[in-house]
């Protein structure tokens, strides 16, 4: 059986949902950006597995990864120096003890 | 044939990898799970014939933002508490489940309109005439550098001491 679009869309779907569960469920910050990478991990693999047999000729999914790396870079940036500036604060990155704006 | 053994092992290397980030409790161990799962999906790219990408996936995501995700976790020093998961497990596990199956069964039951055509061999040239040529993506271009340029502003107003 050769490889297709669907086995690409499935693994991506797994990835996904591995990254969703993570996001969901850990308790330290940084593991909750990581699965964040994951999961636009997944997404950049559909991208261009649609690009690779949808449209072969036009690259237009490849050009959608690349600014999604582009984003998820930037991303990673910004909430990780929010990660450390809540640590210098609060001493603990501890996402249910952050909990200063929860009612 | 090649192909579809490349693709069955970096695919078992990249769901367990992923795994491995979501369930160990040492968050070290977690972010250099993450770093094989990059290389995975970098070379999920080659075999989807996206060479330039899988390129700039081993420089930014294993080159760069694994480090930066490793230096934050020296600077926390939460490594030996470890990441212990909260009291949604059970609701988070249904709700993963669940999107996994909906989005295969909308995949599986979807005519997909296949293109014969052969992949583009060399994608360097097509991706630089789409971003930076007549009709293409200039626009977004521009904006992704000044987004890039407030980025590393707020990052360094962030983490800077007073």
């Amino acid at each position: 059986m050769s490889i297709g679009l669907e086995h690409y869309l499935i693994l991506s779907a797994i990835l996904f949902s591995i990254g969703l569960y993570g996001v969901l469920t850990r308790r330290n910050a940084i593991i909750i950006l990581i699965s964040i990478e994951l999961m636009l991990n997944a997404v950049n693999i559909a991208m261009v597995a649609f690009s690779r047999y949808i449209v072969p000729l036009l690259l237009t999914g490849q050009v959608f990864a690349i600014f999604i790396i582009v984003v998820a870079a930037a991303e990673t940036a910004v909430g990780l120096a929010i990660i450390i500036a809540i640590y210098r604060n609060r001493d603990t990155i501890d996402a249910t003890q952050i909990d200063l704006m929860k009612w | 044939m090649g192909l579809e053994i490349a693709f069955w092992i970096l695919a078992v290397i990249a769901t367990a990898s992923a795994l491995a980030v979501v369930l160990l409790r040492n968050v070290f161990r977690a972010a250099l799970a993450l770093v094989l799962c990059l290389l995975a999906v970098a070379g999920l790219y080659v075999t989807l014939s996206a060479d330039f990408l899988a390129a700039v996936q081993i420089l930014i995501y294993v080159g760069g933002i694994s480090v930066l995700i490793i230096l934050a976790i020296m600077l926390t020093r939460d490594v030996q508490q470890g990441s212990p998961s909260n009291k949604l497990r059970i609701p988070a596990l249904i709700v993963a489940i669940l999107f996994l199956g909906a989005v295969g069964y909308a995949t599986t039951n979807t005519l997909w309109q296949i293109s014969g055509a052969p992949p583009v061999a060399p994608t360097t040239a097509g991706l630089a005439g789409k971003l930076f040529g007549d009709g293409g993506f200039i626009l977004p271009v521009e904006i992704s550098a000044v987004l890039l340029l407030a980025v590393i502003l707020g990052a360094i107003v962030l983490v800077r001491e007073k």
